[in-house]
């Protein structure tokens, strides 16, 4: 193994390790709130679980990436050969946006979930428009989740 | 960390939705008999369903509001400020019951850390070093005083001092926003009324010295001063201070500055709706049931002595939700 095969799997690894540790992070707070919800109203379950879960998807995104990047170097389905410490360093910036932008996104977004469940726990038929305010979170995520494949995918 | 009150706050949010709006105190204020009223609050889920007279679906209430509290906070501070007035309630009470003996009616409060009868054998005993370090002196002093002059103004005043300032310096040691800001309301207000009442019953300023709590937001010696000069006095200082609402309420009726001096706390708490993560809404909701208890209390008691309509609405406290 080359430094450069090295530095791309360090990407990959950050965009994995990152994104999944804002999604657990996000996903655990508004978890913490749903439980409140639940122990005076178990009538809310599927409402306050949808809430929970939104935060969840920076770690898919952050899977996502990692795998495209694994294959890209080619230690899925093999065929890795030598890489560069340019390209591998290449790879390793390309994997930074879903990563960071994971971790925080993950993170705020799990606590606007929480505070949206609060709406829904006072007025669960305002759901939808509960559910809006963890959503416009989750746009910055799928914009580093854009740049990250269109950087992974475009390296030669 | 943030989230440490994720859970507790999602909980007091769902119960939120159960306190009573001004609508519902309206339905309450509607119902003619007092039978009604006891029927509806049963209805709304008040009490067990077993009690049959008001004070005891009351005192329920209030001991499932302590419940609630014990279940999310887990910060003695906050413990210690939301018992205090009730601690120091039962001290008053068993200090005047050890010296003039047994009374019939039930005038403790148990929902707190020291009950009645501990407080009874505390006061009986001397032994002023099992109760919280802020009341012990207090304790002794007004247990001495009461003995010696059976001055139950003197005893209650001393008592009353001692809670405010220990509500005070519990707020402030908690650096909890809330928690400062309802200690320096509860301080103010509470002199703002041992004023206006000096200032009713011609008390002197040295009374009132004894009487009033320092704190940040009133001058004490500018309130003695307004106090001892008249009513209008009176007003006119705390048009300068934070409370003028208070002076305007004073001008128009004592039971419309006894609201407003509820109706100050409820404003104190309010924004407390919008937070997400900290202890402060579960404080705000302690301090809502108690001020809905308090309001229910006022008109059943309005409706049981066959006051008008209009003379127990005067009396009815803004609502929280």
């Amino acid at each position: 193994m080359t430094m450069g095969t090295f530095y791309a799997l360090l990407g990959a690894a950050i965009a994995v390790m990152l994104a999944g540790a804002g999604s657990a992070m996000g996903v655990g707070i508004a978890g913490q709130a749903a439980a409140g919800v639940m122990s005076e109203k178990p009538e809310l379950f599927a409402k306050v679980l949808i809430m929970q879960l939104l935060p969840g998807t920076q770690g898919i995104y952050g899977l996502l990436v990692g795998f495209i990047a694994l294959s890209q170097i080619g230690v899925i389905g093999g065929g890795a050969g030598e890489m560069s410490v340019a390209t591998g360093l290449m790879y390793c910036a390309a994997c930074l946006p879903i990563g960071l932008v994971g971790l925080i996104s993950g993170v705020y977004q799990g606590k606007t979930s929480a505070a949206s469940i609060g709406i829904l726990a006072k007025k669960p038929d305002q759901f939808g428009k509960a559910m809006l305010f963890p959503a416009m979170v989750e746009t910055y995520a799928i914009l580093a989740l854009l740049i990250s494949v269109l950087s992974v995918t475009g390296i030669r | 960390m943030a989230e440490n009150y994720a859970f507790a706050v999602a909980r007091v949010r769902a119960l939120e939705a159960s306190l009573f709006s001004d609508a519902t105190i309206d339905q309450l204020l509607g119902c003619r008999e007092y039978g009604a009223m006891l029927q509806m609050l049963a209805e709304k889920g008040w009490g067990d369903g077993t009690e049959a007279d008001a004070e005891t679906i009351l005192a329920r209430e209030r001991e499932k509001t302590w419940e609630v509290l014990t279940d999310l906070v887990k910060d003695p501070v906050v413990f210690e400020l939301l018992s205090y007035s009730k601690l120091f309630h039962n001290l008053k009470a068993a200090i005047k019951e050890v010296v003039i003996g047994k009374v019939q009616a039930h005038i403790y409060y148990d929902d707190c850390p020291i009950g009645g009868e501990e407080m009874v054998k505390i006061v009986s005993e001397k032994n002023f070093n099992a109760l919280p370090k802020p009341m012990q002196e207090a304790a002794a002093e007004a247990h001495e005083s009461f003995l010696h002059t059976g001055d139950g103004q003197l005893c209650d005043i001393i008592v009353d001092r001692a809670a405010l300032c220990a509500i005070y310096e519990a707020g402030q040691r908690s650096k909890i926003d809330l928690l400062m800001e309802y200690a320096e309301t509860t301080v103010a207000v509470a002199d703002i009324k041992v004023a206006v009442r000096s200032q009713k019953t011609g008390k002197s300023a040295e009374f009132m010295r004894r009487a009033l709590a320092p704190c940040k937001s009133l001058n004490v010696e500018m309130l003695i001063h307004g106090a001892l000069s008249g009513q209008e006095a009176l007003a006119s200082y705390l048009e300068e201070t934070d409370y003028r609402e208070g002076a305007e309420a004073l001008r128009t009726s004592p039971s419309a500055f006894e609201r407003w001096c509820d109706n100050r706390i409820i404003e104190a708490i309010k924004p407390q709706k919008y937070k997400a993560f900290t202890v402060g809404p579960v404080v705000a909701y302690v301090l809502a049931r108690e001020n809905e208890i308090k309001t229910v209390r006022i008109i059943l008691s309005g409706r049981q002595n066959g006051l008008s309509d209009d003379s127990i609405r005067e009396k009815v406290r803004e609502m929280y939700v």
